[in-house]
Protein backbone atom coordinates (compact mmCIF):
# COMPACT_ATOMS: atom_id res chain seq x y z
CA UNK A 1 0.00 0.00 0.00
CA UNK A 2 1.27 3.21 -0.78
CA UNK A 3 -1.44 5.51 -0.04
CA UNK A 4 -1.41 7.31 3.43
CA UNK A 5 -3.81 9.69 4.98
CA UNK A 6 -1.85 12.42 7.22
CA UNK A 7 -4.71 14.21 8.81
CA UNK A 8 -7.94 16.16 8.61
CA UNK A 9 -7.76 18.66 5.92
CA UNK A 10 -8.72 21.25 8.04
CA UNK A 11 -5.71 20.81 10.35
CA UNK A 12 -3.66 22.45 7.77
CA UNK A 13 -4.81 26.25 7.08
CA UNK A 14 -4.33 28.36 4.08
CA UNK A 15 -0.44 29.60 4.89
CA UNK A 16 0.91 26.74 6.55
CA UNK A 17 2.61 23.73 6.23
CA UNK A 18 3.66 20.33 8.24
CA UNK A 19 6.01 17.82 7.96
CA UNK A 20 4.81 13.96 8.26
CA UNK A 21 6.62 10.95 8.90
CA UNK A 22 4.79 8.95 5.57
CA UNK A 23 6.66 5.47 5.98
CA UNK A 24 10.09 6.42 6.68
CA UNK A 25 10.28 9.78 4.78
CA UNK A 26 10.06 12.51 5.85
CA UNK A 27 7.81 15.17 3.63
CA UNK A 28 6.61 18.15 4.13
CA UNK A 29 2.71 19.47 3.36
CA UNK A 30 2.02 23.11 2.09
CA UNK A 31 -1.83 24.76 2.02
CA UNK A 32 -1.25 27.00 -0.65
CA UNK A 33 -3.94 29.01 -1.36
CA UNK A 34 -6.38 26.08 -0.43
CA UNK A 35 -4.00 23.40 -2.72
CA UNK A 36 -1.52 20.74 -1.14
CA UNK A 37 1.50 20.89 -2.45
CA UNK A 38 4.23 18.40 -1.18
CA UNK A 39 7.98 17.78 -1.36
CA UNK A 40 10.63 15.44 0.98
CA UNK A 41 11.88 17.14 3.46
CA UNK A 42 15.63 16.53 1.94
CA UNK A 43 17.49 18.90 -0.15
CA UNK A 44 19.49 17.02 -2.80
CA UNK A 45 22.53 19.41 -2.18
CA UNK A 46 23.82 18.46 1.09
CA UNK A 47 20.54 17.08 3.06
CA UNK A 48 19.16 20.20 4.56
CA UNK A 49 16.19 19.90 6.26
CA UNK A 50 14.57 21.78 3.22
CA UNK A 51 10.65 22.39 4.74
CA UNK A 52 12.15 23.93 7.85
CA UNK A 53 13.49 26.72 4.83
CA UNK A 54 11.33 29.62 4.33
CA UNK A 55 7.97 29.27 2.07
CA UNK A 56 8.67 32.68 -0.79
CA UNK A 57 7.55 33.61 -4.34
CA UNK A 58 8.67 33.32 -7.27
CA UNK A 59 10.99 36.16 -7.93
CA UNK A 60 11.61 36.97 -11.29
CA UNK A 61 13.28 39.60 -14.06
CA UNK A 62 12.52 40.12 -17.15
CA UNK A 63 15.20 42.66 -17.74
CA UNK A 64 18.04 44.38 -15.14
CA UNK A 65 16.15 46.60 -12.90
CA UNK A 66 12.88 45.26 -13.12
CA UNK A 67 11.44 42.77 -9.91
CA UNK A 68 8.69 40.69 -10.25
CA UNK A 69 7.24 38.52 -7.32
CA UNK A 70 5.12 35.92 -8.60
CA UNK A 71 3.03 32.94 -7.39
CA UNK A 72 3.40 33.63 -3.59
CA UNK A 73 4.51 31.03 -1.80
CA UNK A 74 4.82 28.41 -3.99
CA UNK A 75 8.62 28.08 -3.97
CA UNK A 76 10.67 27.00 -0.73
CA UNK A 77 14.10 28.12 0.36
CA UNK A 78 16.56 25.24 2.13
CA UNK A 79 17.09 26.80 5.71
CA UNK A 80 20.79 26.01 4.38
CA UNK A 81 22.30 27.26 1.81
CA UNK A 82 18.95 29.41 0.31
CA UNK A 83 18.36 26.81 -3.53
CA UNK A 84 15.30 27.17 -4.19
CA UNK A 85 12.80 24.61 -5.28
CA UNK A 86 9.37 24.73 -6.89
CA UNK A 87 6.56 23.07 -4.51
CA UNK A 88 4.55 22.01 -7.95
CA UNK A 89 6.98 20.29 -9.50
CA UNK A 90 9.74 19.63 -6.94
CA UNK A 91 12.44 21.59 -9.26
CA UNK A 92 15.04 23.55 -8.30
CA UNK A 93 15.19 27.16 -9.79
CA UNK A 94 18.55 27.09 -11.20
CA UNK A 95 18.86 23.50 -12.75
CA UNK A 96 15.45 22.19 -12.80
CA UNK A 97 16.74 19.56 -15.23
CA UNK A 98 19.28 17.84 -12.70
CA UNK A 99 18.80 19.44 -9.47
CA UNK A 100 15.11 18.18 -7.82
CA UNK A 101 13.28 17.03 -5.13
CA UNK A 102 10.85 14.28 -4.91
CA UNK A 103 7.29 15.73 -5.02
CA UNK A 104 4.08 13.78 -4.42
CA UNK A 105 0.59 14.17 -5.01
CA UNK A 106 -1.51 15.14 -2.31
CA UNK A 107 -5.59 13.89 -2.45
CA UNK A 108 -8.07 15.20 -0.45
CA UNK A 109 -10.66 12.64 -0.03
CA UNK A 110 -13.42 12.21 2.35
CA UNK A 111 -14.02 10.28 5.83
CA UNK A 112 -15.69 6.92 3.49
CA UNK A 113 -12.90 7.12 0.92
CA UNK A 114 -10.45 6.88 3.46
CA UNK A 115 -11.83 4.29 4.96
CA UNK A 116 -12.04 2.12 2.08
CA UNK A 117 -8.00 2.91 2.27
CA UNK A 118 -8.14 0.69 5.28
CA UNK A 119 -7.99 -3.59 4.27
CA UNK A 120 -8.35 -5.66 7.42
CA UNK A 121 -5.60 -6.51 9.15
CA UNK A 122 -4.44 -9.56 7.74
CA UNK A 123 -4.70 -12.94 10.23
CA UNK A 124 -7.53 -11.05 11.70
CA UNK A 125 -10.45 -13.07 11.81
CA UNK A 126 -14.31 -12.46 13.60
CA UNK A 127 -14.05 -13.65 17.03
CA UNK A 128 -16.88 -15.15 19.11
CA UNK A 129 -17.51 -11.77 20.94
CA UNK A 130 -19.60 -8.78 19.65
CA UNK A 131 -19.19 -5.03 21.26
CA UNK A 132 -22.42 -2.54 20.61
CA UNK A 133 -21.71 -0.74 17.62
CA UNK A 134 -22.65 2.74 17.70
CA UNK A 135 -22.82 4.87 14.54
CA UNK A 136 -20.33 7.44 13.38
CA UNK A 137 -20.67 9.57 10.59
CA UNK A 138 -17.81 10.66 8.81
CA UNK A 139 -17.85 14.32 7.04
CA UNK A 140 -14.71 15.75 7.55
CA UNK A 141 -11.88 15.48 4.41
CA UNK A 142 -8.40 14.36 4.65
CA UNK A 143 -5.43 14.47 2.97
CA UNK A 144 -4.20 11.85 1.71
CA UNK A 145 -0.52 11.31 0.06
CA UNK A 146 0.81 8.68 -2.44
CA UNK A 147 4.03 7.70 -1.74
CA UNK A 148 4.40 5.15 -4.72
CA UNK A 149 6.98 2.62 -5.33
CA UNK A 150 10.47 4.87 -4.66
CA UNK A 151 12.89 3.11 -2.40
CA UNK A 152 12.97 4.68 1.47
CA UNK A 153 16.74 6.62 1.86
CA UNK B 1 24.67 9.62 14.37
CA UNK B 2 26.68 7.02 16.11
CA UNK B 3 27.83 5.90 12.98
CA UNK B 4 29.19 8.82 11.32
CA UNK B 5 33.16 8.93 11.31
CA UNK B 6 34.66 10.99 13.80
CA UNK B 7 35.70 14.45 12.73
CA UNK B 8 37.47 17.87 14.23
CA UNK B 9 35.63 20.96 12.57
CA UNK B 10 38.02 23.59 12.46
CA UNK B 11 35.72 26.69 12.40
CA UNK B 12 32.71 27.38 14.58
CA UNK B 13 31.24 30.09 15.25
CA UNK B 14 29.83 30.64 19.16
CA UNK B 15 28.42 33.89 19.81
CA UNK B 16 27.73 35.93 22.40
CA UNK B 17 23.61 35.62 24.15
CA UNK B 18 23.17 38.90 24.19
CA UNK B 19 24.95 42.39 24.07
CA UNK B 20 26.06 42.32 27.51
CA UNK B 21 27.39 39.72 27.62
CA UNK B 22 31.08 40.43 27.83
CA UNK B 23 30.34 42.91 30.31
CA UNK B 24 30.72 40.83 33.71
CA UNK B 25 34.54 39.95 32.24
CA UNK B 26 35.39 43.41 31.44
CA UNK B 27 36.49 45.94 34.40
CA UNK B 28 34.03 48.37 35.94
CA UNK B 29 35.53 51.58 34.38
CA UNK B 30 34.96 50.02 30.89
CA UNK B 31 31.71 48.36 31.62
CA UNK B 32 30.11 51.80 33.27
CA UNK B 33 31.40 53.78 29.82
CA UNK B 34 30.21 51.02 27.38
CA UNK B 35 26.59 51.26 29.29
CA UNK B 36 27.00 55.16 28.84
CA UNK B 37 27.52 54.69 25.34
CA UNK B 38 24.55 52.34 24.10
CA UNK B 39 21.71 55.00 24.21
CA UNK B 40 21.10 53.96 20.54
CA UNK B 41 17.12 51.33 20.90
CA UNK B 42 17.91 48.35 21.29
CA UNK B 43 18.47 46.81 17.66
CA UNK B 44 21.22 49.04 17.16
CA UNK B 45 22.77 47.85 20.40
CA UNK B 46 25.75 46.52 19.12
CA UNK B 47 29.74 47.43 19.99
CA UNK B 48 30.12 47.78 16.36
CA UNK B 49 27.61 50.76 15.97
CA UNK B 50 28.04 52.17 18.98
CA UNK B 51 31.86 52.59 19.32
CA UNK B 52 32.88 52.76 16.07
CA UNK B 53 34.35 50.36 13.52
CA UNK B 54 36.38 50.71 10.58
CA UNK B 55 33.82 50.76 7.71
CA UNK B 56 29.99 52.02 7.76
CA UNK B 57 26.58 50.08 8.37
CA UNK B 58 25.39 48.83 4.59
CA UNK B 59 29.00 47.39 3.05
CA UNK B 60 28.21 44.59 5.42
CA UNK B 61 25.86 43.16 2.60
CA UNK B 62 22.49 41.69 3.96
CA UNK B 63 22.80 38.38 4.34
CA UNK B 64 20.17 35.86 3.09
CA UNK B 65 19.64 35.07 6.13
CA UNK B 66 19.00 36.79 10.04
CA UNK B 67 22.43 37.21 11.53
CA UNK B 68 23.67 35.32 8.26
CA UNK B 69 22.38 31.86 10.06
CA UNK B 70 21.06 28.44 9.02
CA UNK B 71 16.85 28.69 9.98
CA UNK B 72 17.35 26.04 11.80
CA UNK B 73 20.32 27.10 14.23
CA UNK B 74 17.97 29.11 16.42
CA UNK B 75 17.62 27.53 19.65
CA UNK B 76 14.04 26.88 20.82
CA UNK B 77 14.78 28.87 24.23
CA UNK B 78 15.49 31.97 22.31
CA UNK B 79 18.80 33.67 21.89
CA UNK B 80 21.28 34.04 18.49
CA UNK B 81 22.45 30.82 17.07
CA UNK B 82 25.22 29.02 18.68
CA UNK B 83 24.97 31.19 21.74
CA UNK B 84 23.39 28.50 23.75
CA UNK B 85 25.91 25.64 24.80
CA UNK B 86 22.98 22.74 25.16
CA UNK B 87 21.96 23.36 21.60
CA UNK B 88 25.08 23.83 19.78
CA UNK B 89 25.92 21.00 21.67
CA UNK B 90 23.00 18.77 20.20
CA UNK B 91 22.89 20.23 17.04
CA UNK B 92 26.85 20.15 16.02
CA UNK B 93 29.00 17.88 18.26
CA UNK B 94 26.59 15.08 18.75
CA UNK B 95 24.40 15.14 15.44
CA UNK B 96 27.99 14.91 13.58
CA UNK B 97 30.40 12.90 15.92
CA UNK B 98 32.40 15.88 16.34
CA UNK B 99 35.49 15.03 18.42
CA UNK B 100 37.00 18.72 18.44
CA UNK B 101 35.61 22.01 17.39
CA UNK B 102 37.29 24.88 17.17
CA UNK B 103 35.54 28.01 18.13
CA UNK B 104 36.32 31.10 16.01
CA UNK B 105 34.31 33.73 17.61
CA UNK B 106 33.33 37.19 14.86
CA UNK B 107 32.97 39.43 17.61
CA UNK B 108 34.02 42.50 15.74
CA UNK B 109 36.67 43.22 18.36
CA UNK B 110 39.69 43.35 15.65
CA UNK B 111 37.48 46.28 13.81
CA UNK B 112 37.14 48.39 16.37
CA UNK B 113 38.17 51.95 16.06
CA UNK B 114 38.82 52.52 19.89
CA UNK B 115 42.28 50.38 20.30
CA UNK B 116 42.00 50.46 24.17
CA UNK B 117 38.73 49.22 24.57
CA UNK B 118 38.96 46.70 21.73
CA UNK B 119 42.07 45.32 24.22
CA UNK B 120 39.65 45.03 27.08
CA UNK B 121 37.04 43.44 24.83
CA UNK B 122 39.34 40.92 23.67
CA UNK B 123 40.65 40.01 27.41
CA UNK B 124 36.88 40.01 27.96
CA UNK B 125 36.09 37.54 25.28
CA UNK B 126 38.88 35.03 25.84
CA UNK B 127 37.82 34.74 29.68
CA UNK B 128 34.23 34.34 28.27
CA UNK B 129 35.39 31.74 26.24
CA UNK B 130 37.23 29.56 28.84
CA UNK B 131 34.39 30.28 31.92
CA UNK B 132 31.45 29.35 28.97
CA UNK B 133 32.54 27.01 26.63
CA UNK B 134 35.93 25.73 27.08
CA UNK B 135 35.14 25.01 30.82
CA UNK B 136 31.78 23.46 30.20
CA UNK B 137 32.37 21.06 27.15
CA UNK B 138 35.58 19.07 26.84
CA UNK B 139 35.07 19.03 23.10
CA UNK B 140 35.98 23.10 22.04
CA UNK B 141 38.90 24.18 21.55
CA UNK B 142 39.19 27.98 21.08
CA UNK B 143 41.13 30.78 18.89
CA UNK B 144 42.51 33.48 21.02
CA UNK B 145 40.71 37.04 20.42
CA UNK B 146 43.11 39.54 19.24
CA UNK B 147 42.65 43.80 18.42
CA UNK B 148 45.07 42.82 15.97
CA UNK B 149 45.39 46.01 14.37
CA UNK B 150 47.47 46.68 17.93
CA UNK B 151 49.97 44.11 17.43
CA UNK B 152 51.67 44.74 21.27
CA UNK B 153 48.79 44.66 22.88
CA UNK B 154 48.04 41.39 20.64
CA UNK B 155 50.83 40.01 21.66
CA UNK B 156 50.59 40.75 25.50
CA UNK B 157 46.85 39.11 25.22
CA UNK B 158 48.31 35.84 23.60
CA UNK B 159 51.36 35.37 26.30
CA UNK B 160 48.12 35.87 28.86
CA UNK B 161 46.14 33.16 27.33
CA UNK B 162 48.10 31.19 25.21
CA UNK B 163 49.59 28.69 28.39
CA UNK B 164 45.76 27.14 28.31
CA UNK B 165 46.25 24.15 25.96
CA UNK B 166 42.84 24.88 24.96
CA UNK B 167 43.67 28.56 23.09
CA UNK B 168 44.89 26.62 19.88
CA UNK B 169 45.77 29.59 17.71
CA UNK B 170 45.44 33.17 17.94
CA UNK B 171 42.64 34.74 15.28
CA UNK B 172 42.90 37.52 12.82
CA UNK B 173 40.83 38.65 10.15
CA UNK B 174 41.62 38.80 6.35
CA UNK B 175 40.91 41.80 5.25
CA UNK B 176 43.49 43.96 7.62
CA UNK B 177 44.39 47.85 7.30
CA UNK B 178 47.53 47.47 5.65
CA UNK B 179 48.77 44.34 3.77
CA UNK B 180 50.01 41.49 6.57
CA UNK B 181 53.64 41.04 6.11
CA UNK B 182 53.93 44.42 6.86
CA UNK B 183 56.24 45.48 10.19
CA UNK B 184 53.43 46.62 12.27
CA UNK B 185 51.85 42.84 12.40
CA UNK B 186 55.35 41.25 13.39
CA UNK B 187 54.61 41.66 17.18
CA UNK B 188 51.62 38.87 16.51
CA UNK B 189 53.39 36.25 14.68
CA UNK B 190 56.44 36.33 16.94
CA UNK B 191 53.94 35.59 19.95
CA UNK B 192 52.33 32.61 18.23
CA UNK B 193 56.02 31.40 17.53
CA UNK B 194 56.86 32.10 21.18
CA UNK B 195 53.64 30.10 22.53
CA UNK B 196 53.96 27.58 20.08
CA UNK B 197 50.48 28.19 18.31
CA UNK B 198 49.31 29.19 14.86
CA UNK B 199 48.13 31.74 13.58
CA UNK B 200 44.92 31.62 12.14
CA UNK B 201 43.11 34.06 9.60
CA UNK B 202 39.48 34.12 8.80
CA UNK B 203 37.69 35.33 6.03
CA UNK B 204 36.05 39.35 6.31
CA UNK B 205 37.36 42.03 8.65
CA UNK B 206 36.14 45.59 8.11
CA UNK B 207 39.57 47.31 8.39
CA UNK B 208 38.07 49.84 6.00
CA UNK B 209 38.74 48.45 2.66
CA UNK B 210 35.97 47.24 0.51
CA UNK B 211 35.99 43.72 -0.94
CA UNK B 212 37.43 44.03 -4.07
CA UNK B 213 40.47 46.35 -5.07
CA UNK B 214 37.78 48.08 -7.44
CA UNK B 215 35.75 49.51 -4.71
CA UNK B 216 32.44 48.56 -2.96
CA UNK B 217 30.59 46.14 -4.91
CA UNK B 218 26.39 46.05 -4.52
CA UNK B 219 25.19 42.39 -3.76
CA UNK B 220 25.95 40.03 -0.93
CA UNK B 221 26.98 37.86 -4.04
CA UNK B 222 29.51 39.46 -5.19
CA UNK B 223 30.85 39.79 -1.31
CA UNK B 224 30.82 36.33 -1.07
CA UNK B 225 32.07 35.31 -4.48
CA UNK B 226 35.11 37.57 -3.55
CA UNK B 227 36.47 36.04 -0.29
CA UNK B 228 40.14 35.07 -2.13
CA UNK B 229 40.72 38.27 -3.47
CA UNK B 230 41.84 39.44 0.48
CA UNK B 231 43.45 35.64 1.26
CA UNK B 232 45.41 36.27 -1.96
CA UNK B 233 47.02 39.29 -1.12
CA UNK B 234 47.46 38.20 2.31
CA UNK B 235 49.54 35.22 1.21
CA UNK B 236 51.75 36.74 -1.31
CA UNK B 237 52.88 39.54 1.39
CA UNK B 238 53.66 37.31 4.10
CA UNK B 239 55.79 35.73 1.71
CA UNK B 240 57.19 38.79 0.06
CA UNK B 241 57.73 40.69 3.15
CA UNK B 242 59.73 37.59 4.85
CA UNK B 243 57.71 37.25 7.57
CA UNK B 244 57.98 33.13 6.92
CA UNK B 245 62.01 33.52 7.36
CA UNK B 246 61.61 36.00 10.04
CA UNK B 247 59.70 33.92 11.97
CA UNK B 248 60.34 30.44 10.34
CA UNK B 249 58.05 27.94 12.81
CA UNK B 250 55.22 30.19 12.23
CA UNK B 251 52.25 27.98 11.16
CA UNK B 252 49.62 30.02 9.21
CA UNK B 253 45.91 28.30 8.79
CA UNK B 254 43.41 30.42 6.29
CA UNK B 255 40.02 29.55 7.11
CA UNK B 256 36.94 29.98 4.87
CA UNK B 257 38.56 31.35 1.75
CA UNK B 258 38.42 28.16 -0.23
CA UNK B 259 41.58 26.50 -1.67
CA UNK B 260 40.73 26.08 -5.50
CA UNK B 261 42.81 29.46 -6.44
CA UNK B 262 45.88 28.19 -4.13
CA UNK B 263 47.42 26.36 -7.22
CA UNK B 264 47.43 29.52 -9.87
CA UNK B 265 48.24 31.52 -7.08
CA UNK B 266 51.78 29.33 -6.13
CA UNK B 267 52.08 29.07 -10.59
CA UNK B 268 51.69 32.79 -10.87
CA UNK B 269 54.19 33.54 -7.71
CA UNK B 270 56.72 30.96 -8.81
CA UNK B 271 56.83 32.37 -12.23
CA UNK B 272 57.34 35.98 -11.15
CA UNK B 273 60.02 35.10 -8.35
CA UNK B 274 61.97 33.57 -11.08
CA UNK B 275 62.12 37.00 -13.12
CA UNK B 276 62.29 39.37 -10.30
CA UNK B 277 64.27 37.91 -7.49
CA UNK B 278 66.41 40.41 -7.20
CA UNK B 279 63.75 42.68 -5.14
CA UNK B 280 63.14 40.22 -2.63
CA UNK B 281 66.44 38.51 -2.36
CA UNK B 282 65.95 36.67 1.11
CA UNK B 283 63.62 34.76 -1.23
CA UNK B 284 65.94 31.56 -1.56
CA UNK B 285 63.07 29.10 -1.83
CA UNK B 286 60.20 29.53 -4.78
CA UNK B 287 57.13 31.12 -3.35
CA UNK B 288 55.28 27.74 -4.06
CA UNK B 289 57.75 26.06 -1.13
CA UNK B 290 56.40 28.24 1.40
CA UNK B 291 52.70 27.83 0.51
CA UNK B 292 53.35 24.12 1.14
CA UNK B 293 55.62 24.09 4.13
CA UNK B 294 54.02 26.89 6.12
CA UNK B 295 49.93 27.47 5.37
CA UNK B 296 46.90 25.01 5.91
CA UNK B 297 43.72 25.92 5.21
CA UNK B 298 39.68 25.01 6.27
CA UNK B 299 37.45 23.63 3.35
CA UNK B 300 34.16 25.57 4.04
CA UNK B 301 32.97 26.56 1.61
CA UNK B 302 33.76 23.67 -0.30
CA UNK B 303 34.96 24.21 -3.95
CA UNK B 304 32.15 22.31 -5.40
CA UNK B 305 33.44 21.40 -9.16
CA UNK B 306 31.61 21.02 -12.40
CA UNK B 307 32.61 17.68 -12.66
CA UNK B 308 33.64 15.72 -9.94
CA UNK B 309 37.15 14.24 -11.36
CA UNK B 310 37.94 17.99 -11.14
CA UNK B 311 38.26 18.04 -7.20
CA UNK B 312 40.74 15.16 -7.94
CA UNK B 313 43.11 17.03 -9.92
CA UNK B 314 42.82 19.72 -7.87
CA UNK B 315 43.62 17.67 -4.85
CA UNK B 316 46.53 16.61 -7.51
CA UNK B 317 47.14 20.33 -8.29
CA UNK B 318 47.48 21.22 -4.58
CA UNK B 319 49.98 18.69 -3.24
CA UNK B 320 48.93 19.86 0.44
CA UNK B 321 46.95 16.56 1.22
CA UNK B 322 48.14 17.27 4.72
CA UNK B 323 47.06 20.29 5.14
CA UNK B 324 43.47 20.29 4.50
CA UNK B 325 41.16 20.73 7.33
CA UNK B 326 37.86 20.36 7.34
CA UNK B 327 35.08 23.01 8.50
CA UNK B 328 31.55 23.06 8.87
CA UNK B 329 31.51 27.33 9.59
CA UNK B 330 28.17 26.03 11.97
CA UNK B 331 25.87 27.78 12.51
CA UNK B 332 26.23 29.97 9.29
CA UNK B 333 24.05 29.83 6.53
CA UNK B 334 26.80 28.51 4.07
CA UNK B 335 27.47 25.20 6.75
CA UNK B 336 29.16 22.56 5.36
CA UNK B 337 27.65 19.18 6.09
CA UNK B 338 30.23 16.49 6.98
CA UNK B 339 28.31 13.95 5.31
CA UNK B 340 27.90 15.72 2.00
CA UNK B 341 30.18 18.34 1.46
CA UNK B 342 33.05 16.16 1.06
CA UNK B 343 32.75 14.10 -2.83
CA UNK B 344 31.83 10.69 -2.28
CA UNK B 345 34.40 8.85 -4.35
CA UNK B 346 37.13 10.51 -2.37
CA UNK B 347 40.14 8.46 -1.02
CA UNK B 348 39.29 6.94 1.87
CA UNK B 349 42.70 7.89 3.21
CA UNK B 350 42.63 11.29 2.61
CA UNK B 351 39.02 11.78 3.47
CA UNK B 352 40.03 10.47 6.50
CA UNK B 353 43.11 12.92 6.76
CA UNK B 354 40.60 16.23 5.81
CA UNK B 355 38.04 15.31 8.31
CA UNK B 356 39.99 14.16 11.52
CA UNK B 357 43.96 14.09 11.25
CA UNK B 358 45.03 16.79 9.49
CA UNK B 359 43.32 19.04 12.26
CA UNK B 360 45.11 16.60 15.22
CA UNK B 361 48.48 17.11 13.92
CA UNK B 362 48.43 20.44 13.28
CA UNK B 363 46.24 21.66 16.97
CA UNK B 364 48.27 18.69 18.84
CA UNK B 365 45.06 17.85 20.00
CA UNK B 366 45.19 14.41 22.89
CA UNK B 367 43.44 11.26 21.23
CA UNK B 368 39.98 10.66 22.02
CA UNK B 369 39.06 6.81 23.47
CA UNK B 370 36.20 5.45 21.39
CA UNK B 371 33.21 5.95 23.13
CA UNK B 372 32.04 2.73 24.77
CA UNK B 373 28.87 1.67 23.46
Amino acid sequence: MTKHVLCAARELAVGEHRVFDVDGRSIGVYNVGGEFLAIRNRCPHQGGPLCEGVQVGALISEEPGTYIYDRPGEVVRCPWHAWEFDLRTGTSWFDPEHQRVKFYEVQVLTGEDVAGLMPPRPGMLPGPYRAEIVPVSVEDAYLVIDVGHIPKG
Amino acid sequence: MADAEPLIDCDVHNALADDGALGPYMPQAWRDRREALTYLPTEFRNVRENLGDRSYIGAEYPRPTPRASRVDAWPPDGGAPASDLDFTRAQLLDRWNVEYAVLNPLLGIGEMLNLELAAVMARAANDWLVDQWLDPEPRFRGSIVIPYEDAVWSAGEIDRVAADDRFVQALMLSRTIEPMGRRRYWPIYEACERNGIPLGIHNGGWGGHPMTPTGFPTFYLEDAAAMALAFQAQITSLICEGVLHRFPRLRIVLIEGGFAWLPSLMWRLDRAWEKLRVEVPHLDVPPSVLVRERFWFSTQPMEETEHPHQFGELIEDLDMSDRILFSTDYPHWDFDSPNAALPPRLDTGLRHKILHDNAAALYALPAVSPAND
